[in-house]
């Protein structure tokens, strides 16, 4: 660095690369990212073929329906807000494919059914939160009750998913040079991380996400569209949660109302972990993919050493959202 | 003042009278109460022993959501509490002895005494919302409790630990005894000290009161210890009830019944005001309607739905604007009446 | 009385633009029962700046948050361009080219400075929001009004002086033709709000009206064309500036109500007592980064000390350090004749010192307690928990304050949030007189509160400190610090920059004395 004559061009880039990276903006995400690569390494080092990309990859055939969800709580908590109900309608949304399947419905009408109810019941909790004022911790534990209620009124025993189309799906792979693989299911949650980053940093709708979590009431005066954007966060997290519900319905090709108890936590922790703000107005959709991968390392670590039980994961996971939460709340009080 | 406390007790302590109603409705025995072997048996006292846990839990949970905070590991800490006690049991050399249970209670409400500390610390020293807090702990609350376990369901043959949840006092059942003991005390306390009222200004307004010199962090401290406390004993009488310490499934999901049951109680999860009958009332509600639903004929897992429309309707109807909404023209006239 | 002039007040001379741009008539808006606005007008022509008169609680803001859709109104009409109009969302006013800038700032802070200028209207391409380009605007802009920001700068670091010009680039990015600013000068230096004249004049010759709000009336003076006088909800009168004298001004501002506090004015100057010995409380070197440079101040027995300053000049900032409710970086506070550092508020409540926020709402009272908990919290606080004061104490304290307060209404059980501001603020005086302080320290005690009120509380402080406690008295009105005050202390730019005794001090002195101060700083930095 000291040593390149700086000509006026070089100067510029260089302050465009010191301006292009604020700490308080990207400095979280880049903490997880050398978590996980760190982690890696470690496990690398320690274990026999735990380096093997094919290890990554599977974490994202593993982790894809959780990515999914990761990514519409990550929208709802930058608006400040938390959807506790995503786990309630992963569940929810398996039911309802494995039941309509059952039912004899084509796939196709199946997923839509899933995807549609989902966002309905986001909508829907949007709509309470923003217009009668609730708040959103009360209103989506409402929609969790909901939710898993509506799974046992379909049925309260396991249904097995033997569509043709699912299995399918399910048992494609994709072979990437090298010999590795992955599964559809890790194209939709790439392609859902993409769509919401590209929503989120380059539409109206994204930043009026970040500016009602900087301020809402600034954002009402700035004449933005609160309500709109408000209401359509708790959309795109039911959405989510509904398409990772399909995920999770591949993956374990069968519908059960006692499926993804607690996932919801995996998705805060994971958007947490992520480097999101949980006050709201900032994080990026990123952090939250990170996030995840990064609880599915602790995993993948534990099954690699074979001597640590499986209750670790969540002491470590507890650890990390402690660690990333009191590292935010000494970052925020510094700010002016 | 008489409107206030109206409208606090009245809808709550009317659901439950419906609830009671549909069960005497539906089993007319259902209000019977019978003496055998000296000990009092029925529905009721069923439902109340039922409750005793989740009346625990919702107590320190009042206090917690009183001073704008909110409490989710308390479902870890009773796991961690009963698993604790278990292990205690189960490694002594006498495992049946009355001081071998005396001691294990100890340690485990100990632990959750530390367990509160350590919220307390991260919520009113470090400042961190308390929801997220809590989440710390109800994460890896369940971890640590498997590891206190070993990951096993520990059994312990120890007949005064069985008593917290099974046992009887003078024919009541000893768990809504201490329940209702609890209960009492922190009713005592909160209203009869300037506890109450310092912690209510602190949940109001928590810069005013701290330019007001009162000691908020002491105040937030005590209320997660509290929680905490309670969320231990309750977790001793579930683990006592089935003389097993169950690391998985002890009192799964019993902070969000208690939330419910303080909610419906009317107290605000904005924090401020509280109310320890309406909490009372709440979590009776609660234990009744997951009594009632089997009774009448509906698959008890359905709970969740009956538990929705509870928590949909109640925040409807505290919500001044959701009221607005809803009943503008309909109350036009009473309004005219409450503001003369 | 003034009559509202039924003939509209000539237009600017220069100007010929006979129809107003925004008629609002007779507006009326409760809250509560309350009517925060009673049958006022408005009118506002192209191409000038028309100043909103009025002390606090007049319904400045009211007025303005019923022009923008922020309230609804309860009755009258608002004409746009003669037609009738009404915006049900601030949205839809900016959609028909009236901007506002308030006096907090309403921007998000965890985003860029460009972003805050255009958000909800950034510039497009396919779609998708084009960073580049918004950049670019945005650094037009800023070029525009001479503002040297970065636009890619995270607003949030910047400190609240800046933020403020981002607001009003925000405002003017709008094509705005009615710009409305509410207070914006009250935290930007002299060179700022030249700036932001300049930016206020270019914009008025371009035809945008202006509506101004300021408590400073030089600033007034020196910007506007017109102006409209408000008073407790009603409309005094309009007026053209260059014909209205500020005395002229402040009278109908404050109207009958000056005589009254005459009357304790000739009280107060007649209990002056000397004070002799040591001071109760002496500060040395006190100071806090960002806040207050080192400052020295002597605090006797019986005595008021008049803190005198414009908003943000650093003399809340010293009450709150005299207080611990922040705590000083350096410097040495003695109370009494020890040392103390003062760590906390309670540490400041065992010495006997008492201190009464500027904010009553957010520091101050406890809305959902009862008339009697909000009394007697401090002292509850002080004895803790576990010492209930005893039934029959609390309710002599209460009921004896409730009187010599003369509080209404008259019912310790009746909630908080249903008192007026100014029984509030004697409830919360009554408060720290329960724990028999030897310091009291008011920030803004009377401030938007009613007039009857008002002289209540100044009554009590001069009683208070002729039965010897030492009073440290906060007010934007300079009249009334100068009528309270033994000893006054001026404050500018968080420091103290004079410091006199209250003897023939007129406020034009005291305005000179700030002013001074300003124009020496200007010929050491020449």
């Amino acid at each position: 660095m000291t040593a390149t004559t700086a000509t006026p061009g070089d100067l510029s880039v260089w302050d465009r690369v010191r301006g292009y990276s604020p700490s308080s903006r990207h400095l979280p995400v880049l903490a997880t990212l050398a978590l996980f690569v760190g982690m890696f390494g470690a496990g690398g080092i320690r274990y026999e073929g735990f380096a093997d990309p094919q290890v990554v990859l599977t974490l994202f055939v593993d982790n894809a329906f959780l990515i999914v969800l990761a990514v519409g709580m990550t929208f709802v908590i930058l608006t400040g807000g938390i959807d506790l109900s995503v786990g309630s309608v992963v569940a929810l949304s398996t039911m309802i494919a494995a039941s309509t399947l059952e039912a004899g419905w084509p796939p196709a009408a199946a997923m839509a059914a899933v995807l549609l109810a989902g966002t309905a019941l986001g909508t829907l909790m949007g709509l309470v939160i923003h217009y009668f004022d609730i708040q959103p911790f009360i209103a989506t534990l409402a929609g969790m009750f909901l939710a898993r209620g509506l799974c046992y009124l379909i049925s309260v025993d396991s249904i097995p998913i033997r569509d043709d189309t699912f299995f399918a799906i399910a048992a494609h792979q994709f072979t990437l040079p090298g010999g590795y693989f992955i599964t559809p299911t890790v194209l939709v949650a790439l392609a859902a991380v993409a769509l919401a980053a590209y929503v989120l940093h380059r539409t109206r709708f994204g930043r009026t996400v970040y500016a009602i979590g900087g301020s809402e009431s600034s954002a009402m005066l700035m004449g933005l569209r609160v309500a709109r954007t408000k209401v359509g966060v708790y959309a795109i997290s039911g959405f989510c949660a509904a398409l990772a519900g399909l995920l999770f319905s591949l993956y374990t090709l069968s519908g059960y109302s006692l499926h993804a108890l607690g996932m919801e936590l995996d998705a805060i922790a994971a958007v947490v972990i992520g480097g999101t703000l949980l006050t709201g107005g900032r994080g990026l959709v990123v952090g939250s993919m990170l996030g995840v991968l990064v609880l599915g390392t602790i995993q993948t670590f534990i099954s690699f050493d074979g001597t640590l039980s499986s209750w670790w994961t969540k002491i470590v996971i507890g650890s990390l959202v402690l660690v990333f939460v009191v590292i935010q709340r000494v970052m925020t009080r510094r700010q002016p | 003042m008489r409107k206030v406390l109206a409208h606090q007790l009245v809808w709550p302590t009317t659901a439950l009278a419906v609830l009671l109603l549909v069960n005497v409705i539906a089993t007319p025995t259902f209000f019977d109460i019978r003496m055998q072997d000296g000990h009092l048996y029925g529905s009721l006292i069923d439902i109340l022993r039922n409750g005793a846990p989740v009346l625990l839990v919702a107590l320190g949970m009042t206090l917690v959501i009183a001073t704008r905070g909110i409490d989710l590991s308390v479902g870890a800490v009773a796991a961690i509490s009963g698993a604790v006690a278990c292990v205690y049991i189960a490694g002594s050399p006498e495992q049946g002895a009355a001081s071998t249970a005396i001691v294990a209670c100890s340690i485990a409400l100990a632990v959750c005494v530390g367990l509160g500390l350590w919220n307390g610390f991260l919520v009113s020293v470090l400042g961190i919302q308390p929801i997220i807090a809590t989440l710390v702990l109800m994460t890896a609350g369940r971890g640590l409790a498997m590891l206190v376990t070993d990951g096993q369901i520990t059994t312990v043959n120890n007949d005064a630990f069985k008593r917290i949840g099974a046992g009887f006092v003078l024919t009541v059942p000893l768990s809504i005894v201490i329940a209702l003991g609890v209960f009492c005390l922190a009713a005592l306390v909160t209203r009869r000290t300037a506890l109450g009222m310092l912690i209510e200004s602190v949940g109001i307004n928590p810069e005013a009161s701290r330019l007001a010199g009162v000691r908020s962090r002491t105040i937030i401290w005590t209320v997660y210890v509290f929680g905490a406390f309670c969320a231990g004993v309750a977790g001793l009488m579930i683990a006592s009830n089935t003389s097993a310490a169950d690391a998985n499934s002890a009192g799964l999901w019993i902070e969000l019944d208690a939330i419910l049951a303080v909610v419906i109680g009317g107290t605000s999860l904005a924090g401020g005001r509280f109310s320890l009958s309406g909490m009372l009332v709440g979590a009776l509600f609660i234990t009744t309607l997951a009594t009632t639903i089997p009774t009448i004929g509906i698959p008890a897992e359905t709970n969740y739905l009956f538990k929705a429309v509870v928590v949909i309707v109640v925040c409807l109807i505290q919500s001044p604007k959701a009221r607005a909404a809803l009943w503008v023209r309909r109350t036009a006239p009473l309004a005219g009446r409450a503001t003369a | 009385m003034t009559q509202m002039e039924t003939q509209p007040a000539a237009i600017a001379p220069g100007r010929v633009e006979p129809h107003p741009v925004i008629e609002m008539r007779d507006i009326t808006i409760a809250f509560g029962g309350v009517r925060a606005l009673d049958g006022v007008g408005l009118r506002l022509f192209p191409g000038e700046v028309h100043a909103l008169m009025g002390e606090n609680g007049a319904g400045k803001s009211t007025l303005i948050k019923a022009l923008t859709g922020v309230y609804s109104i309860d009755s009258g009409s608002i004409l746009i361009d003669g037609e009738e109009h009404t915006f049900s969302t601030p949205a839809a006013a900016q959609g028909a080219g009236i901007s506002t800038v308030y006096q907090e700032v309403n921007l998000v802070p965890n985003l860029t400075v460009a972003e805050n200028m255009l958000l909800g209207r950034e510039p497009r391409k396919l779609g998708r929001i084009d960073v580049r380009a918004m950049n670019r605007r945005a650094q037009e802009t800023l070029d525009r009004l001479g503002l040297d920001i970065s636009p890619t700068s995270v607003l949030g670091e910047h400190p609240i002086a800046v933020q403020q010009l981002v607001a009003i680039a925000r405002a003017v990015d709008v094509e705005a033709r009615v710009l409305i600013l509410d207070e914006p000068t009250s935290s930007l230096d002299a060179d700022e709000v030249e700036k932001l004249f300049e930016v206020m004049r270019s914009l008025r010759d371009h035809g945008v009206a202006i509506v101004f709000v300021s408590h400073f009336l030089d600033q007034i003076y020196e910007i506007s064309d017109r102006m409209t006088i408000l008073r407790n909800g009603t409309l005094v009168g309009e007026r053209m500036v260059a014909e209205t004298t500020q005395l002229e001004l402040v009278k109908l501002m404050i109207g009958r109500e000056l005589e009254v506090l005459e009357r304790i004015d000739r009280e107060v100057a007649a209990t002056e007592a000397i004070k002799s010995g040591q001071p109760v409380m002496k500060a040395l070197g006190l100071s806090r980064k960002g806040a207050l440079q080192a400052v020295d101040l002597e605090l006797y027995e019986g005595e008021v000390i008049g803190l005198a300053g414009l908003l943000g000049s650093g003399r809340t900032e010293l009450a709150r350090l005299l207080f611990g409710a922040d705590t000083a970086d350096a410097g040495e506070l003695q109370v009494g004749s020890k040392t103390r550092r003062l760590r906390s508020p309670r540490h400041a409540i065992d010495r006997r010192i008492a201190f009464s926020s500027e904010n009553r709402r957010s520091e101050g009272v406890i809305e959902d307690l009862t008339v009697a908990d909000n009394m007697l919290l401090a002292l509850q606080a002080s004895r803790g928990w576990l010492r209930p004061i005893p039934r029959a104490e609390r309710s002599r304290l209460v009921s004896k304050y409730i009187e010599t307060l003369d509080i209404r209404p008259a019912n310790p059980q009746a909630l908080m949030r249903n008192l007026s501001g100014g029984n509030q603020q004697k409830v919360l005086l009554a408060r720290w007189l329960i724990t028999q302080p030897r310091i009291l320290i008011l920030d803004e005690p009377t401030r938007g509160i009613d007039i009857g009120a008002k002289a209540q509380i100044q009554q009590v402080v001069a009683d208070l400190a002729r039965d010897g406690m030492s009073v440290v008295f906060i007010s934007s009105e300079l009249e009334e610090v100068l009528r309270l005050s033994d000893r006054l202390v001026v404050m500018r730019d968080r420091r103290k920059i004079d410091e006199r005794p209250n003897q023939d001090v007129s406020v034009s002195d005291v305005l000179e004395i700030i002013a001074g101060s300003a124009r020496a700083e200007e010929a050491t930095r020449a």
